[in-house]
């Protein structure tokens, strides 16, 4: 319980604090605070506007587990961003190309940007274990390299139509209906109403969730996993345990990078091709989601969900005009950074009474030793 | 070389410049570009990497105080705003200075989030890249109306040299040497001075701020009092701390210094470079600057000279429209790398050569068999120089000891 309460202390603190900065924010530039917060939550209370959130959260919660992977044993693996949008563009292609029953489509759609993210976040960690080179600025120059380059050469080059640029041709050429992942409306319907306004619950949730288990399982239950923790706690430790620190960092750089590459999916279910302009910055949001979560499975469904809800009311700040639509990124900001300055104090707090904890055992049962 | 190293740095820089040129202009004379040593792309050069060295200095103070700085970027986009906005309210020249000021605030936060509670540098400074854009995009939209634009900025302007490049010296003109050289077409020499007067003409006031940075960064961070206790804040900070200084408050001072530093850099993007505040524009400036920063190995003189690089091909690549000076400049890739192989293999650094050796062959047979390369290599080509450079130099650098570990008062 009371370790429980150590880690809710830190999060609910710092939405306080985010809501009590982000209401100054509105009060100096003659916004209602209340009214805007209102308008967020009567939005937020409809099933339409869950299933944005939801659709919104699964990307969120893909990216924070690929980031959190390599987080979980000290890698910055910022390259999240450039490794979603290239596995999406050559998925997008290499599934248009194929016709195949549904589920070998999907899936082979799913394999392919599983492996593109892989190998592309795993060029930073060869880098790093050959030639010391960190991952944070390879990733960062990697992503850039993805976006500005690759991505660019790629898109004109796989451009469906090259003659008539309509809004409707722009992007690689469609992928067939047996290729997209099928919404799961009837699956949310079961407990609700019929949803409306042609709004489709994303498939790719029941992917992520599958994620966030094995993720679970994975840190929990298996030997990978613990060597996986084992490096980023002490990799000096765990070196001496056996675990090859080298083949450590690429392996988890890979596997952040194939999940990453599952993040394009949501969308992909949605559109069918590489739109010419995919959404962009899910990537770093991921990174937010998984240091606001903590890395915990179960805390980055919340974050997500946090970040997915304050995206979605963006559109319905902009509407009634009770805000600045931009907000919402505000609070964003604010929320991670105060979160992980208070996660930095409670981590002291706690590691005090550790300390005193363990002090008070060893005077209570070896007093002859102290006194020697 | 040996007689070359022994040299003081101010004769050895300008050689390796000079055999800098010399290389670009061998391969321009077997080549059909001449923007390799041409005035504009020196002075697109300058212009590049004068926010990249403002942002790497800033860098500077802050790793030399032990406070990795990812957070760079952001404190250039702060400084891009508001910047701008203090251009538009106040003026040119106090705009620069609220810029400085908005980048400090970015570092302050850093600061306060690493130095006081001991969070995560890398973590704080992506918390910081996430907040800044968000920021901007709020205050552009209430004061503004708009997330991403401002209305065009005053700037603080720029200033020819005189008789170099034929400045006006209280209204008299005064000869254009460089020019006059220029037109003689002398090889190499009028290279020189065409690359040269890009530098010298038309120079931005912040430019020159920037440069005479370098000598000032480098008497106060290993001639000062001052210099020598932010350094001891990054090398040791428990030995700092037991002879009585205040090691938290020198990493403060450094890491707002930093902030300050890059929020310049930002303000001479937006009210300089582009004339007003838009969104995005740092194209990843403040991230390139730390990776000039390890290439300058954590030194103000190479910051510059990292700067200058990356700000040479950003430069080249904006003026080098149909792709034959980035052709051209694969031929010097080549050299370069065929260089590099030379000399790892007088280290006895077998991997090093081979790799080199392929990327160079790569480079070279590219070379031989387009006319001009796409438009895409060209965007990608500074981020992946900045990749090789660490693939060849990561492992040679020397960066301050106790850099990214988190000190308390009273830790031994």
């Amino acid at each position: 319980m009371r370790r429980f309460l150590f880690a809710a202390a830190a999060p609910v603190g710092a939405l306080v604090v985010t809501l009590i900065i982000t209401s100054i924010a509105l009060i100096l530039f003659g916004s209602n605070p209340l009214e805007a917060y209102g308008d967020m939550i009567s939005h937020a209370s409809k099933l339409e506007t869950q299933v944005d959130i939801l659709n919104r959260a699964t990307p969120y919660y893909l990216s924070a587990i690929a980031a959190a992977i390599g987080f979980r044993m000290n890698l910055f693996n910022i390259g999240v961003e450039g490794q979603y949008l290239f596995a999406l563009l050559i998925a997008a292609q290499v599934g248009s190309l194929v016709a195949l029953p549904q589920v070998f489509h999907i899936l082979l759609i799913m394999t392919v940007a599983m492996a593109v993210g892989a190998a592309y976040a795993g060029i930073a960690g060869v880098l790093k274990v050959t030639r010391g080179v960190n991952e944070v600025i390879s990733t960062i120059m990697l992503n850039s390299i993805a976006i500005s380059g690759l991505i660019a050469l790629l898109q004109q080059r796989w451009q469906a139509d090259q003659e008539n640029f309509t809004s409707t041709t722009l992007g690689t050429n469609p992928i067939d209906e047996s290729g997209l992942m099928p919404n799961i409306n009837g699956l949310l319907e079961i407990f609700t109403r019929d949803i409306g306004q042609g709004k489709e619950l994303t498939g790719v949730l029941l992917i992520a969730i599958l994620v966030g288990v094995a993720y679970h399982l994975l840190l929990t239950r298996m030997r990978f996993g613990f060597d996986l923790r084992a490096s980023g706690l002490n990799p000096f430790a765990a070196r001496a345990g056996g675990v090859p620190p080298k083949q450590m960092i690429v392996a988890a750089m890979c596997l952040s990078g194939a999940v990453a590459g599952l993040i394009g999916m949501v969308e992909l279910a949605d559109t069918g091709k590489f739109s010419p302009n995919p959404i962009k910055g899910l990537g770093f949001g991921g990174i937010a989601v998984a240091l606001l979560g903590r890395n915990h499975p179960g805390g980055m469904v919340l974050s997500a969900l946090l970040f997915a809800f304050l995206d979605v009311s963006s559109g319905i700040l902009q509407n009634t005009e009770a805000a600045t639509k931009e907000i919402v990124n505000i609070m964003q900001g604010i929320v991670l950074l105060v979160a992980v300055v208070a996660y930095g104090v409670t981590k002291r707090i706690q590691t005090r009474e550790e300390a005193r904890a363990t002090a008070e055992a060893l005077r209570a049962t070896e007093p002859a030793e102290v006194v020697a | 070389m040996k007689w070359l190293q022994d040299q003081p740095a101010w004769i050895r820089w300008p050689i390796y410049a000079l055999l800098g040129i010399l290389l670009l202009t061998v391969v321009q004379s077997v080549s059909d570009t001449e923007r390799l040593t041409a005035t504009p792309t020196s002075r697109e050069m300058l212009r590049w990497a004068v926010p990249i060295f403002l942002a790497g200095l800033g860098g500077l103070f802050s790793e030399r105080a032990g406070v990795v700085n990812i957070g760079l970027e952001g404190m250039l986009i702060l400084g891009m705003w508001f910047g701008a906005w203090g251009s538009i309210e106040y003026g040119p020249w106090i705009g620069l200075a609220i810029g400085m000021a908005g980048g400090a605030i970015g570092g302050a936060l850093h600061a306060i989030a690493t130095v006081t509670f001991g969070v995560d540098h890398i973590i704080s400074g992506v918390a910081i890249n996430i907040l800044a854009p968000a920021i901007t995009r709020y205050l552009s939209d209430e004061i503004w109306a708009s997330p991403t634009t401002s209305p065009s900025t005053e700037s603080v302007g720029d200033w020819d040299v005189p008789f170099l490049a034929g400045g006006t010296i209280f209204g008299w003109e005064s000869p254009d040497i460089l020019l006059t050289i220029d037109k003689w077409e002398w090889w190499f020499v009028s290279d020189v001075a065409t690359l040269l007067r890009g530098l010298l003409r038309g120079t931005h006031w912040v430019a020159i701020i920037a440069i005479l940075l370098v000598p000032a960064t480098s008497w106060l961070l290993w001639r000062t009092r001052f210099g020598l206790r932010l350094r001891i804040a990054g090398e040791n900070p428990s030995a700092g701390a037991a002879q009585g200084i205040d090691i938290v408050r020198y990493k403060y001072v450094a890491v707002i210094i930093s902030g300050a530093l890059a929020g310049l850099g930002g303000a001479f993007i937006s009210t300089e470079l582009s004339g007003l505040f838009q969104g995005g524009n740092s194209a990843g400036r403040g991230f390139i600057g730390l990776a000039a920063l390890i290439f300058g190995n954590w030194r103000p003189g190479g910051v510059l000279i990292g700067a200058l690089l990356f700000g040479y091909v950003f430069g080249l690549d904006l003026k080098d429209l149909d792709g034959t000076a980035s052709h051209a400049l694969l031929l010097v890739n080549t050299i370069v790398l065929v260089g590099v192989a030379a000399w790892a293999i007088t280290r006895k650094r077998k991997a090093d050569a081979i790799l080199a050796t392929i990327l160079g062959a790569l480079a070279f047979i590219w070379w031989v068999a387009a006319e001009a390369v796409p438009n895409w290599w060209s965007n990608i080509l500074p981020y992946v120089l900045v990749l090789l450079v660490l693939v060849f130099f990561a492992q040679r650098l020397r960066m301050p000891a106790a850099l990214g570990q988190p000190f308390r008062k009273g830790d031994t």
